[in-house]
C-alpha cells in the first residue's frame, strides 16, 4: 500500500458499559463449560479482574460484581452498525472482529480537515454514543492495530512505524499468548526487542506467520484489508450542517446529487445500472436503497425517476427520526454506454421506452416480478418455459426461437397452466388406461363430452427427478364448453402396480386449461 | 422495411386521412375483430387507446384468458404487450402459458409479464404502462373485486389511454360488472367447438371458440355472437355452420366409442350455431 495510506483501528474494548455507575460489572461467557470473564469496565479491572478469570473466582475477590450474558451476535451487530456508520468517513471499511474496524482513509482526511480532526471527530462522536474508543491512525493497517491495543490517539507518520510500535510490549502485537508468552521467556519484552534479533531467527523459532505480521507492524509491507462492500464506481455525496427531514429537500437533494453523478460519468462515457442511495441518520442508522437498471441510465430525470417510485414503494417508509445529515448517491456497477443514432425508425424508441417502463415497474415492486420468457428444450410441459428478469434478459427474449406454431391445427397446449397440477377424482373409465367419463375438479363435476389422447409424455430419466411416472394426456372436453388438460399419472398395469404385482388405481390430475 | 415503420406509416395515413375527411381528429381508431356482425356492431371495430372489459365467471377464468388474448393480438399488432396479473389469479387459473400462447397465434417475444403481488400495486403498475406508448396493449387481470378498482381508477386508466393510444384491456374474473368508463364491456362463457374436419380429422374439437356477450357499448348496441379465434390468420370470425357431426370419429380410435355414448346422452347445451341474439 502506498505511503499516503492510512488505517484505522476503533476498538470497542467492553460491552459492560451499560453499567455507568461505579458498581464494578463484567460480561461473561461459557469456555470449556465454565463461566469466564469476557470483557469487564475499568472498575473491575481496578479489583484486579482479568479477561479469562473463572467467574467464580471473580465472585470470591470482588462479591458485589454486576455479571452480564455476553451476546456475541449483539456484539457483531453493533460493531456491523458502527462499520455502517463510518461509511460517512470512506468507503472502504472493514471489520476486524470482535471489535475493531479498519478505515482505509487514503485521499479522504482532506475532507474532514487532516488527519488529526479527523480522528477526533470519529472518537468523539463514538465516546458520545457511550463507546470506549482506542483509535491510531498509520499507513499500514497491522501498524495501527498495534497501536491501538497501547496507545489512543495516536498519528504515526509515513516511515516511523518502526519507532511508533518498537517501546509497546509484545502483546500489542496480538499474536496469541503461546507466542506471546515465548517471546516474553526469551527476554524480549517490547516490540522494539523483537524487531532487533534477525528476522531468520524469529521465523525459525515462531513461524513465518507471526514473523509476516512484525514486518507489516514495522511497516515493511502491508497486508490488504477486505472492505465489507465493494467500492462503488462513482460517489457523489452532500452533507448538512443542520439535519434534513422533509420529504422535498431529500427529494431535491437526491437530484442535485444524481446531476453530478450523471455528469462525472458522463465524462467517461459510462451509464450506471446499479444505483445506491445511501441516508445517514444523525443517531448513526444508515439506509441504503438499491434500484437495478435494465440499461444504463445517463440521464438525472430517469435517476430522479427511479428513486421517486422505489422511495414510495417502500414497505418500511424512510424514517428520517432527527434527521439525515449526510445523502450520499452511488453508482455501484455501471457500464459504458454505446451512443446510438437515432434515426426515424421507431423500433430502437419503442425499445428503450419498453426499457425503461420495466425500470421503472421493477423499481416499484422488484426485479424478480417482472418477467419475460424464453423458451426451453424440453418436452416437459411445466418446465418448457422459463421466466428470467425482464431487465436483464429483454433482448435475449426478443431474439428466442419458439417453436412455430402448426398452420391449421387447434392448440394442442393449455394456455394456462398450473404450477402445481391439481388432483381430480375419476370415478372410472371404460378402459383401464383409456379417457375418464367424467370428472370431479374443486368441488364440481364434469362430464367429458369430446375427448383426444392419450399424448404420452415421459419423464426425464437422465434427471434427479427423473424417476416420476410417465403421464398420458388427453385433451377433453365437458358438457358446457370448457377445455381441460388432464393427465393419468403412470402406465396402467406396469408403472401402476401393487407390491403384490396387481395393477394399482391411478392418480388423475388437470394440469392445464384451453381457451 | 419493417413492421413497426409500415404501422407508423399506416397510422400517419389514416390520420391524415380522417383530417381531410372529417377534420375530426379525436374520432378513435378502430382495429376490426374480423367477426363481421360484431365489428358492424362496433363501427368498425374495437377502438384502440381506450379501455375494454372483459368478465369471466372463476371456472370460465381460461376462456376469458383467450378471448382477451385475440382481442389483444388485433390491438397490440406485433407490438410489445405488457401483462398484469396478481397472484391470486395466478394460484387460483393457473399461469399464463406461453406455448399455448404461441398457438394462438400470438408472439411470446412481444410479451412482458408483470406478476404484481396484489390488485393494488396491479392496477397501479397497470396505469403506469398504460402511460407508455410504445406498447400495443395493455393487460390487467384481475381477480375479484378490490376496493381500489373504482370509477375513480377506471377513469384514470382510460385517461392513461387516450393520452397514450395503448389499448387496456380489463380481464375481470369472478366479479360482476360495475360502473366504470369502459368502451366497450363483454362477457364471455365457454362454447363448444367443432373439430375442423379437413385439417386435422384426429382432432376433439378445433380452434377455440368463445360465447362473448357485448353488454355495454359506448357507441352504439350491444348484442352476443358466438366467435371463433382463428389461430392462423390472427383475428376472430364466425364459426364454420356445416361443420361435421361431432360423434363421426374415425373407426382406427378404438377407445374413444365409449366417450361418443357419453355424448349421445348428453348433447351440449349451447348448441346455438351462427345466430345473432340481442340481450
Amino acid at each position: 500500500m502506498g505511503p499516503g495510506s492510512r488505517e484505522e483501528n476503533v476498538s470497542k474494548k467492553t460491552n459492560a458499559n451499560a453499567a455507568l455507575d461505579d458498581t464494578p460489572s463484567v460480561v461473561v461467557a461459557k469456555e470449556n463449560n465454565a463461566l469466564q470473564i469476557y470483557s469487564l469496565d475499568d472498575a473491575a479491572a481496578h479489583f484486579g479482574l482479568d479477561i479469562g478469570l473463572p467467574l467464580a473466582n471473580a465472585r470470591a475477590i470482588c462479591p458485589h460484581l454486576k455479571v452480564f450474558d455476553a451476546n456475541e451476535a449483539a456484539d457483531a451487530k453493533t460493531l456491523g452498525d458502527i462499520a455502517d456508520w463510518c461509511d460517512r468517513f470512506t468507503p472502504l471499511v472493514a471489520l476486524d472482529p470482535p471489535h475493531g474496524l479498519f478505515l482505509d482513509i487514503t485521499g479522504c482526511a482532506h475532507l474532514f480537515g487532516g488527519e488529526a480532526k479527523l480522528l477526533k471527530l470519529l472518537c468523539d462522536v463514538l465516546t458520545a454514543q457511550g463507546f470506549a474508543v482506542s483509535a491510531a491512525i498509520a499507513s499500514t493497517s497491522v501498524c495501527a492495530r498495534t497501536m491501538t491495543r497501547h496507545v489512543h490517539g495516536r498519528i504515526v507518520p509515513d516511515g516511523e512505524e518502526a519507532d511508533a510500535v518498537g517501546p509497546l510490549p509484545v502483546s500489542a502485537l496480538g499474536a496469541g499468548s503461546t507466542i506471546t508468552n515465548g517471546l516474553r521467556r526469551a527476554g524480549l519484552k517490547t516490540i522494539g526487542d523483537v524487531a532487533s534479533r534477525a528476522r531468520h531467527e524469529i521465523t525459525a523459532r515462531f513461524g513465518a506467520r507471526f514473523s509476516t505480521r512484525l514486518e507489516h507492524a514495522l511497516g515493511q509491507g502491508d497486508a490488504p484489508i477486505s472492505p465489507r462492500k465493494p467500492l462503488p464506481d462513482y460517489i457523489v455525496e452532500q452533507r448538512f450542517a443542520e439535519p434534513v427531514s422533509t420529504e422535498s429537500v431529500i427529494s431535491a437533494t437526491l437530484s442535485r446529487l444524481a446531476e453530478t453523478l450523471v455528469a462525472a460519468m458522463e465524462k467517461q462515457g459510462k451509464g450506471a445500472r446499479r444505483l445506491e442511495a445511501s441516508f445517514f441518520r444523525t443517531d448513526g442508522a444508515v439506509r441504503t436503497i438499491m434500484v437495478d437498471t435494465g440499461r444504463p441510465v445517463t440521464k438525472r430525470e430517469v435517476i430522479d425517476r427511479l428513486f421517486r417510485e422505489r422511495l414510495d414503494a417502500l414497505n418500511d417508509p424512510l424514517d428520517p427520526g432527527f434527521g439525515f445529515d449526510l445523502i450520499r448517491l452511488s453508482a455501484s456497477r455501471t457500464e459504458i454506454v454505446v451512443q446510438q443514432q437515432r434515426d426515424l425508425d421507431a423500433n430502437v424508441h419503442d425499445n428503450d421506452e419498453l426499457a425503461a417502463l420495466i425500470d421503472r415497474i421493477a423499481a416499484r415492486i422488484g426485479g424478480k416480478r417482472v418477467v419475460v420468457h424464453l423458451p426451453q428444450d424440453t418436452h416437459i410441459p411445466e418446465r418448457a418455459v422459463q421466466a428470467v428478469s425482464a431487465q436483464h434478459h429483454l433482448a435475449a427474449a426478443a431474439q428466442a426461437a419458439w417453436p412455430a406454431p402448426v398452420e391449421e391445427e387447434p392448440p394442442l397446449r393449455p394456455l394456462r397452466l398450473f404450477e402445481k397440477p391439481e388432483p381430480i377424482k375419476v370415478p372410472f373409465a371404460t378402459v383401464p388406461d383409456g379417457p375418464p367419463h367424467h370428472f370431479t375438479w374443486r368441488r364440481a363435476i364434469h362430464a367429458v363430452v369430446r375427448v383426444e389422447g392419450p399424448e404420452r409424455i415421459a419423464m426425464e430419466w437422465w434427471r434427479q427427478n427423473g424417476q416420476a411416472l410417465t403421464r398420458d394426456y388427453f385433451r377433453v372436453e365437458d358438457e358446457a364448453g370448457l377445455r381441460f388438460w388432464i393427465y393419468r399419472d403412470g402406465l396402467y398395469g406396469s408403472e401402476l402396480v401393487t407390491e403384490e404385482g396387481e395393477p394399482a388405481p391411478s392418480n388423475w390430475f388437470v394440469h392445464g386449461l384451453f381457451a | 422495411m419493417t413492421g413497426a415503420r409500415m404501422n407508423t406509416l399506416a397510422a400517419l395515413r389514416g390520420d391524415i386521412e380522417r383530417i381531410e375527411t372529417h377534420g375530426d381528429l379525436h374520432a378513435p381508431r378502430r382495429v376490426s375483430l374480423g367477426h363481421a356482425e360484431a365489428d358492424a356492431m362496433l363501427r368498425g371495430g374495437l377502438a384502440v387507446a381506450a379501455v375494454h372489459e372483459v368478465f369471466a365467471e372463476g371456472h370460465q377464468s381460461a376462456v376469458a384468458t383467450g378471448f382477451i388474448a385475440g382481442l389483444a393480438g388485433r390491438v397490440a399488432l406485433r407490438r410489445p404487450l405488457v401483462w398484469v396479473r396478481q397472484d391470486f389469479s395466478e394460484m387460483e387459473s393457473g399461469a399464463l402459458s406461453m406455448s399455448g400462447l404461441s398457438e394462438l397465434g400470438l408472439d411470446p417475444r412481444c410479451l412482458v409479464t408483470v406478476r404484481a403481488a396484489d390488485g393494488e400495486s396491479a392496477l397501479r403498475t397497470a396505469a403506469d404502462a398504460l402511460a407508455c406508448d410504445a406498447l400495443g396493449a395493455v393487460v390487467l387481470e384481475i381477480w375479484g373485486e378490490p376496493r381500489q378498482l373504482d370509477l375513480v381508477a377506471s377513469r384514470k386508466l382510460t385517461l392513461a389511454a387516450q393520452a397514450s393510444g395503448v389499448t387496456g384491456l380489463l380481464l375481470r374474473i369472478a366479479a360482476t360488472p360495475s360502473p366504470s368508463t369502459a368502451e366497450t364491456r363483454w362477457i364471455v362463457r365457454a362454447a363448444h367447438s367443432t373439430p375442423a374436419a379437413q385439417s386435422a380429422p384426429w382432432s376433439a374439437w378445433g380452434a377455440p371458440v368463445f360465447d362473448a356477450e357485448l353488454v355495454r357499448n359506448r357507441h352504439g348496441p350491444v348484442g352476443r355472437w358466438i366467435m371463433e379465434w382463428n389461430c392462423d390468420e390472427c383475428l376472430f370470425r364466425q364459426p364454420a355452420t356445416n361443420s361435421q357431426p361431432v360423434a363421426a370419429a374415425p373407426a382406427h380410435r378404438p377407445h374413444q366409442a365409449p366417450v361418443h355414448s357419453v355424448f349421445k346422452r348428453k348433447p351440449a347445451p349451447h348448441a346455438m350455431r351462427g345466430g345473432t341474439r340481442f340481450a
